[in-house]
């Protein structure tokens, strides 16, 4: 099993979920968080005092699949994402080394 | 509120109607057999309309400050801070209001000497429904009570609109403390100089019209027009702050940190509550619903819609973008300008007022307050200071009817009178100078004391910490 860590621009969340449903993946968590890359950040302007912000906002997508799944999930997310600018985000993959389904019991694959 | 002003040939025809009817109903009630006579001539009733306006014009001022101020100024501080904010403004707003029935009301609108009024009202003691005001029209009155309530709301105001200078960083019982103190010695003594008069039905003659002018308050008597309260409420507000913001010193972080507004959102809801509440605040000015309130009303629209446009302008222009928050400044400070002048202004003058406080404003809050390096927090005194001065000079200039404005009313010649800018301009700045020197000095004497008794500012802890749980014990936001 592995772990699937993406940190997405916001506005591509909807279509990476889409394409990852289509994949067969059944569950996935998502955290709004911020943070900076190569894009770096931005200057904010209020009343003439200019702020750097750098940090901007991004989406930080999980999802635990079986290793038979993993190469079509990263597909999935990896095209959907695109945009081909600056910014587009990145894909982490981790071992898993357990996955239990809370209400029956279920462990490894079957939980998942 | 204003000293004198001119009625249009509408309003005239209004007057004359209405005299026209009270004469008809006075022949007819004596001309009853039953000798029914009432001395309706000695004593004038108020009108239905005009109370009824008086009323929701005070509503509207109440508006502007809870929540419109509270919002506008709350928006632009640290999340960390909004409560502190609201709290100060809503809890000035209720001492105001008690300190003005107590003796504020008093000291400001009763005969005294040309700085300060009496205290014969103290308590409001003699003040009884049938009481009634004057008005800016002979022989037409607005019932008393209500109109302690409107200038209650002006008081109200003017003292919460100075915490936004040192706001983030000073004890809510040093503010406390130092806005008695400066009602008391600074808005009390302007207003009673500003608009203080004996009212119109005293100006009967010559002679009566001097007797009745040398009651009247210092800057009234100097000829200087402010109409709703550019001296009395914005410049007076305005250098208050600028001193405040200089004794109590720059926030921790200041130009080092994010000082970021949390919410352009609040700010811009506030900033249209100060809109539509300010037509109460200077349309109700007029006191009585006529077309004079009719032009009020209108140049307060152009105005604010003309600085809003020209701060936005400026903005674009030399910084690249076009800014929420510069449009919530910018309508500000049209309102601001046009404060002073909206009851003599025509409504090209107004655009033109507007447009020149709207940037002149947004210079003053970026590049004045960058080169003298003072944080004024939330620009009282580059919106409402600045915005104010060019509100009361530029009334001289866009009051002249040569330049579209009504001129200034005689009410002993019962027209208008000849209008000489020179001689505007020098009474518009005896009105700029006392309130910029008279508040700067109270504030001083203020704001020192009040550091030396309570001390102005909360510790560094407390500071980096925010107001809001410190002082509070509250936060705004659960995350």
């Amino acid at each position: 099993m592995k772990l699937i860590t993406a940190i997405l621009k916001p506005f591509k969340l909807d279509d990476v979920r889409e394409a990852l449903s289509e994949a067969g993946i059944t569950g996935i968590t998502v955290t709004e968080v911020k943070g900076f890359g190569r894009q770096k950040g931005h200057t904010e302007l209020y009343r003439g005092a200019e702020y750097v912000v750098d940090f901007l906002p991004k989406i930080k997508l999980e999802v635990a699949v079986s290793d038979e799944l993993l190469e079509t999930a990263l597909d999935a997310i990896a095209s959907t994402a695109n945009t081909g600018k600056i910014g587009d985000g990145k894909i982490f993959v981790t071992n898993l080394e357990q996955a239990i389904r809370i209400r029956t019991g279920e462990t490894g694959s079957s939980a998942l | 509120m204003k000293p004198v002003r001119q009625p249009s040939k509408a309003l005239e025809r209004e007057n004359a109607m209405r005299k026209l009817s009270q004469s008809l109903m006075t022949f007819v009630l004596t001309a009853l057999p039953f000798g029914l006579v009432y001395a309706e001539d000695a004593v004038p009733v108020p009108d239905k309309g005009d109370t009824a306006w008086l009323i929701v014009a005070t509503i509207l001022v109440t508006l502007m400050v809870l929540p419109g101020l509270a919002l506008f100024y709350g928006g632009m501080v640290r999340s960390k801070n909004m409560l502190s904010i609201l709290m100060q403004v809503f809890v000035i707003f209720s001492v105001m209001a008690l300190l003005w029935a107590l003796y504020g009301y008093s000291v400001a609108f009763t005969e005294g000497n040309a700085f300060f009024g009496g205290l014969s009202k103290a308590f409001l003691i003699g003040v009884k429904p049938e009481s009634v005001a004057a008005t800016f029209s002979k022989g037409v009155v607005v019932p008393e009570y209500l109109y302690v309530a409107f200038q209650l709301t002006f008081a109200g105001i003017t003292p919460a609109l100075i915490v936004g200078a040192f706001a983030e960083r000073v004890k809510f019982s040093a503010i406390l403390a130092f806005i008695v103190f400066w009602f008391t010695f600074a808005y009390l003594p302007m207003a009673h100089m500003v608009w203080y008069w004996a009212g119109p039905d005293a100006y009967t003659s010559p002679e009566a019209g001097a007797a009745a002018g040398a009651t009247a308050g210092f800057l009234f008597q100097k000829g200087a027009l402010d109409f709703a309260g550019g001296t009395v409420v914005h410049i007076n507000a305005g250098i208050a702050g600028l001193v405040g913001s200089i004794m109590v010193g720059r926030r921790i972080g200041f130009g080092k940190e994010s000082m970021a507004p949390h919410s352009v959102v609040m700010t811009m809801i506030g900033a249209s509550l100060l809109w539509v509440g300010w037509f109460g605040f200077n349309a109700g000015s007029n006191l009585e619903a006529n077309g004079t309130t009719g032009l009020v009303f209108l140049n307060t629209m152009l105005a604010t819609a003309a600085a809003t446009l020209a701060w936005v302008g400026a903005e674009w222009l030399s910084r690249g973008k076009p800014s929420m928050l510069g449009g919530a400044s910018g309508a500000v400070a049209g309102l601001v300008a046009i404060t002073p002048a909206c009851g003599w202004a025509g409504p090209m003058g107004s655009i033109v007022l507007g447009l020149v406080a709207g940037a002149v404003c947004f210079w003053s809050v970026t590049t004045l307050k960058k080169a003298l390096g003072y944080d004024d927090s939330l620009d009282v005194f580059g919106v409402h200071g600045v915005g104010g001065i060019i509100g009361a000079l530029g009334t001289a200039i866009v009051a002249s009817p040569a330049l579209g404005g009504t001129g200034v009313y005689d009410y002993v010649a019962n027209a208008v009178a000849e209008y000489d800018l020179k001689t505007q301009f020098i009474s518009q700045s005896w009105g700029v100078g006392v309130a910029l020197v008279w508040s700067g000095l109270v504030s001083v004497i203020g704001f020192k004391l009040v550091d030396l008794i309570i001390g102005l500012r909360v510790s560094e802890e407390v500071e980096r910490e925010g107001l809001d749980i410190t002082e509070h014990g509250e936060t705004a936001y659960h995350h």
